[in-house]
This record gives structure tokens, C-alpha cells and sequence, in this order.
């Protein structure tokens, strides 16, 4: 399998007999190959329907739903599903399986011998981030992030080229959601499945989608289009709405601190003369010299009483708070700016050294930029997971 | 009716020091070691009539219950049938039968059988409905068949109710197998009827039939331990949270 599908849904309608109105609405759009296409909508818009119609689930009335160019009607469900990574809100584990038994369950079906099956056991686990000793556990037994890991695994076990996942994050509190959310991006920047993610949380929409589906009720598809597009230039007044008035900062959450122009840190070593770390914090929007250590990683901030000296000395104890990696999105470092009290932190890379400095007025410039200045660049986001 | 009253005639009582507390009718330690033999056999009667009208019981009741798990508007029909059979009572059922079945074992399983249905049924149904619907459509959702739904999502998970059920049963049939001997099937209530007013008989008969209640009913739940691991995995880690 492995390879992954395109995904086209045709003129998909669901009409239940004896309604007057259809749940899904002759809906067209085609999901690429490894990309994540998020259905977002309110309650009732009949987003489930429509994931749970690519595997058949729920039956199509009218139109086509095609994997990679093949009908799923042509295809027995039971052995479609088999090629569909199925991953819900409930999980669903089998309380009477191990955790091992229970990431197992399609490999049996499929009639892999053991070796193989506990090979491939072995291999999800580590994946998912699980220690490989909880294989004998029972769900019981996990915690909610840790049976949602194993939902994960479980999904993946034949290596399948589509994966549904509905509301997958939704019973997770907010600290683990984000964690998962994370621990899945980076996944699928791996594994690069084409993914349809059910969910009534834009900003997880915004977060998860490469592109996004807005439905709104009747089953019908308010717009189509990738999280920047959303974000700026929203199709109608119901998206507008749904995206809600924040969106200029929902577009915080696509942008990477790296991808922003920085302010220039003052930087100064132990053993450099006062006057020219003054001199340096002169020339810079920082009114104080950041001390580094000889690798450029930030040791603190000076105070005045530390340029009251006439040559650098490191600082006992002010290592400055926050730090902000560079590979952090505008909005988290944002929120950090915020709740350490502080007005600008230092930017390092993944080795620590220092890039820059990030201030809130640089986010407010950007903000106020409004939508003309800043095209979110949601490639480029995605691309580094 | 000769037959009936040939098992109910006084029995030998046999002999030696302890004849006066026999003569009696009394509790006789003595004499119960020494007849203890001549109870294997009822018992051996009993048990294969207890054992076997709840293992048939339950294949029939499974069968339906699947049957009434995808077509729910069986339950109603099914409940109604097996309540009926349940309410008739058994000596009648034993008498009714006799012109068709005979005198014998077959007899008494059919109405032992019969009586075993309503409580098993309902207890499997009961036992497929607890399942987690999120583990059905997951399954369902993996690629699952029908039949795969059955036997290894639904029926494992459905394995606590369904015990309960037939421990339910076991102990009711032992009980009820006790007027078997009507049907001339034996079993220990024709040693009960035999000499009704000699304790000692009626003493060791019946606790042979509470011994057999009890036996049975800690075979079931040690058998559901077996197949329910986690269960005990579940109630553990709840307790140590």
C-alpha cells in the first residue's frame, strides 16, 4: 500500500429516505496526494457523514467518491476498509486486546503471520511515541493520550495509503491535544499520507489542515481552500463568521518565528569593555546588550549596574526568560512574550545560538499590516515538520 | 404410576449399631458414611442433567440471541415465547411430554432446557447491547466482517453478562433437576422422594444438590476469570488511581 492516494469526492450527495433535505449536498473537492484535508464546520453540518461515506460507513446516494482514481463502489467494504486507516474520537480500543492485540487487529485480519505482526507491532509503537513495554497493557490501564496513540498506531498498521480521523484530538485536554497535534504533524511529514481530519475546531483546522473544507449546514461546502486563503480572504459572510473576528491572529498560528524579520540582538561577550556593549545596545531597538556564551547561546541580559563596570562580567543568575526557539510558531512565542511580562526575548536555532530578537511590537507591526502585507506562507510551515 | 410409587416404596435401611437412630428417621452420621455410595449415581444423574440442559440451553439461546442482535424486532417475539415456557410448571411440562417423548433423560432435558432459555437469552442480548459502541464501529470502520464483528469483538466483550447468565441458570436447573425423577430421568430428588421423612437421606441428598449448585456456579465464575483478563486489569488500575 503505503504510496498515497489522491482522494476525489464527485457530486456527493446523502439523502436519507423520507428526508426532505439531503445531509451532504452534491459536494465537490479533491483531496492531493499526502496533503491533510480538514472538514470543519458547526454541529450538523454533516461533516462525519462525509468522511465516514469514504469508507463506506454511511452509504453514497448520489455522485462518486474515488481513491486514487478507483470508485469505492467498486469495492466489498470490509476489504476497502481494510486499506483505510480508521482512527475516531472514542478511539475505540478493544478493552478485551492488549494494546499490542488491539494495533494488531488489521494485520490478523489481513492473515500476517506472527513474526511479521510483532515486528510491525514493535515498529508503531515506537512510532507513536509509546513505550514498546506497554504492549501488554490493556486499555484500561493507558491514559486517554496514550490510547489515542495507540488509535494512531492501530490506523497505521498496514501502512495505508488514506487515513480518516474524526475528531481524533477532541476528548484530549488542551496541553496533550496540542502535544498529539504536534507529535502527528511531525508524523505525517514522515509518512506523508492524504488524510481527511473531522474536527469543529478552526483553529485545530487551521493548525492540522494543508487545505480546509468549511461546511455549513445542508451539507454544503462554504469554501474550499488552504488555512492562508481561509484566513484572508474568506469566501462568504458564514465564513467569515466561522473563521471568526480573530483571524488576523489565527494567521500568528501559520506563521514560524523564523519566517519574520527579527530585530538585531546587541550581543556581547565576558571580557568586552562596557562602553562598547553600550555602544552596540545603542545601535539596536533593544535598549540592553545580551551577554552570549563563545557558541552564541544567551547567557543574559545586562543591567545598568552591570555597565556600571568597566569590563563585561557574566551575571550570577539572570539567564534570560523566555528563550524563543526559532522553529516556534509567531503565536506560541507571542503568548510567551506575554506571559513572562517581557517585551522582547531572545530567537535561537536548534543549537542555541542566537538569531534575533523577537518583541511584541514586531507581532503588532505585523498585525497591523493586516492582510495586504503577510501572504502566510503555510508551505513553508509544514515543510520543516 | 406403578413405576412412581415402586421409587417412592421405603428403601432397606441397612443394619448395624446405629438401627435405632434409622429406625427413627433420625440424622445418623454412621449410617450416611456407610450409604454414601449408593448416592453417587443420582448424583451422577443429576449433574448430567444439569450440565447438559444449560449447555443446550445456551447453544439455542446464542443462536437466537445472535439472530435477535441484527434483527431487534425478534427480542419482543423471542422474550415472549421463552417467558411463556418459563412459566409453565415443570411437573406438567414432564407429564405433558411423556406420551411423546417417553419415560427418561430426554424428557427432562427438554423441559430443563426449556426453562434455561428465557434467562440465557436475555442475558446474552444484555451482554452484545454493554458492548462499546466506539469499539463496534472502529471495528466496523477496520474492515471487520460480520462474523469477525461476532466472535471477536462482540462475544469476548459480552463474556461478564453472559456468565452471569448461565451461573443463573446453572443453579435454577440444579434445583429444578431435582423433580426430574418424575419425568424417570432420576437424579438425587428421586433419593429425596424416596424416604421424605428419613433426614439422614434427605440431608445427604440435599446438600449433595447444594454442593453440585455451588460447584457449578464457581467452575462458571473461574471460567469467566480465565477469559476475562481484563477485566481484573481495568479494576486494578482503577483502584491504584
Amino acid at each position: 500500500m503505503s504510496a498515497p492516494a489522491t482522494l476525489e469526492f464527485d457530486s456527493v450527495t446523502k439523502r436519507y429516505p423520507g428526508a426532505a433535505t439531503p445531509v451532504i449536498a452534491d459536494l465537490t473537492f479533491d483531496v492531493p496526494a499526502g496533503e491533510i484535508c480538514v472538514l470543519v464546520g458547526p454541529s450538523g453540518c454533516g461533516k462525519t457523514t462525509a468522511m465516514r461515506m469514504v469508507n463506506r460507513m454511511v452509504d453514497i446516494t448520489s455522485g462518486d467518491i474515488r481513491i486514487g482514481g478507483t470508485s469505492v463502489r467498486d469495492r466489498p467494504p470490509a476489504q476497502l476498509r481494510r486499506e483505510i486507516g480508521y482512527v475516531i474520537q472514542q478511539v475505540g480500543l478493544f478493552p478485551h486486546q492488549t494494546v499490542a492485540e488491539n494495533v494488531a487487529a488489521v494485520p490478523r485480519l489481513l492473515g500476517w503471520d506472527r513474526s511479521r505482526i510483532r515486528t510491525r507491532v514493535a515498529e508503531l509503537l515506537e512510532l507513536v511515541g509509546l513505550d514498546p513495554a506497554l504492549g501488554s497493557r490493556y486499555p484500561a490501564q493507558l491514559s486517554g493520550g496514550q490510547r489515542q496513540r495507540v488509535g494512531v498506531a492501530r490506523a497505521l498498521a498496514v501502512d495505508p495509503p488514506l487515513m480518516l480521523m474524526d475528531e481524533p484530538f477532541g476528548a484530549i485536554d488542551p496541553i496533550n491535544r496540542e502535544r498529539l497535534q504536534n507529535e502527528f504533524l511531525r508524523l505525517q511529514g514522515r509518512l506523508r499520507k492524504t488524510v481527511v481530519f473531522v474536527t469543529h475546531d478552526i483553529d485545530e483546522a487551521i493548525k492540522m489542515g494543508d487545505r480546509i473544507a468549511v461546511m455549513q449546514t445542508g451539507g454544503r461546502l462554504a469554501q474550499y481552500a488552504t488555512p492562508a486563503e481561509l484566513l484572508v480572504a474568506p469566501a462568504d459572510e458564514f465564513v467569515e463568521d466561522f473563521v471568526g473576528a480573530d483571524r488576523a491572529l489565527k494567521r500568528l498560528a501559520l506563521l514560524r518565528v523564523r519566517d519574520v524579520d527579527l530585530w538585531r540582538a546587541p550581543l556581547v561577550r565576558a571580557g568586552d569593555s562596557t562602553a562598547s556593549a553600550r555602544a552596540r545596545a545603542a545601535e539596536s531597538e533593544v535598549p540592553y546588550p545580551l551577554l552570549v556564551d563563545t557558541d552564541g547561546r544567551p547567557l543574559g541580559w545586562l543591567s545598568e549596574r552591570d555597565l556600571a563596570r568597566p569590563i563585561v562580567t557574566p551575571p550570577a543568575d539572570s539567564a534570560p526568560d523566555p528563550i524563543i526557539d526559532a522553529d516556534d510558531v509567531l503565536r506560541d512565542a507571542l503568548a510567551e512574550l506575554l506571559q513572562a511580562g517581557t517585551q522582547y526575548a531572545p530567537v535561537v536555532d536548534p543549537r542555541g545560538a542566537v538569531l534575533g530578537v523577537l518583541s511584541v511590537e514586531i507581532v503588532s507591526d505585523l498585525l497591523a499590516a493586516g492582510s495586504t502585507a503577510q501572504e502566510a506562507p503555510s508551505d513553508r510551515v509544514r515543510d520543516d515538520r | 404410576m406403578t413405576a412412581l410409587v415402586a421409587q417412592l416404596q421405603i428403601q432397606d435401611r441397612g443394619s448395624g449399631s446405629e438401627q435405632s437412630c434409622v429406625a427413627n428417621d433420625g440424622f445418623c452420621p454412621g449410617w450416611i458414611v456407610d450409604n454414601l455410595d449408593r448416592y453417587l449415581h443420582p448424583l451422577w444423574q443429576h449433574v448430567y442433567l444439569s450440565v447438559i440442559a444449560v449447555a443446550c440451553g445456551f447453544v439455542i439461546a446464542f443462536a437466537l440471541a445472535v439472530l435477535a442482535h441484527r434483527r431487534r424486532w425478534l427480542v419482543g417475539p423471542i422474550v415472549g415465547v421463552t417467558g411463556v415456557l418459563y412459566t409453565l410448571p415443570s411437573i406438567a411440562v414432564f407429564f405433558l411430554l411423556q406420551p411423546i417423548t417417553g419415560r427418561g433423560a430426554l424428557t427432562a432435558l427438554i423441559a430443563l432446557t426449556a426453562y434455561t432459555l428465557l434467562i440465557l437469552f436475555r442475558n446474552i442480548v444484555a451482554g452484545f447491547d454493554n458492548v462499546p459502541s466506539d469499539a463496534v464501529d472502529a471495528a466496523r470502520g477496520m474492515g471487520f466482517t460480520d462474523r469477525q464483528m461476532l466472535w471477536r469483538v462482540e462475544l469476548p466483550l459480552a463474556v461478564p453478562e453472559i456468565v452471569a447468565g448461565l451461573r443463573i441458570a446453572a443453579t435454577t436447573t440444579v434445583g429444578l433437576a431435582t423433580l426430574a425423577f418424575f419425568a424417570g430421568a432420576g437424579g438425587l430428588g428421586g433419593e429425596i422422594f424416596a424416604q421424605i421423612t428419613f433426614k439422614s437421606n434427605v440431608v445427604v441428598a440435599g446438600l449433595l444438590c447444594l454442593a453440585l449448585a455451588i460447584a457449578l456456579d464457581v467452575l462458571l465464575l473461574l471460567g469467566q476469570r480465565l477469559l476475562t483478563p481484563w477485566r481484573r486489569a481495568g479494576i486494578a488500575e482503577a483502584i491504584t488511581r
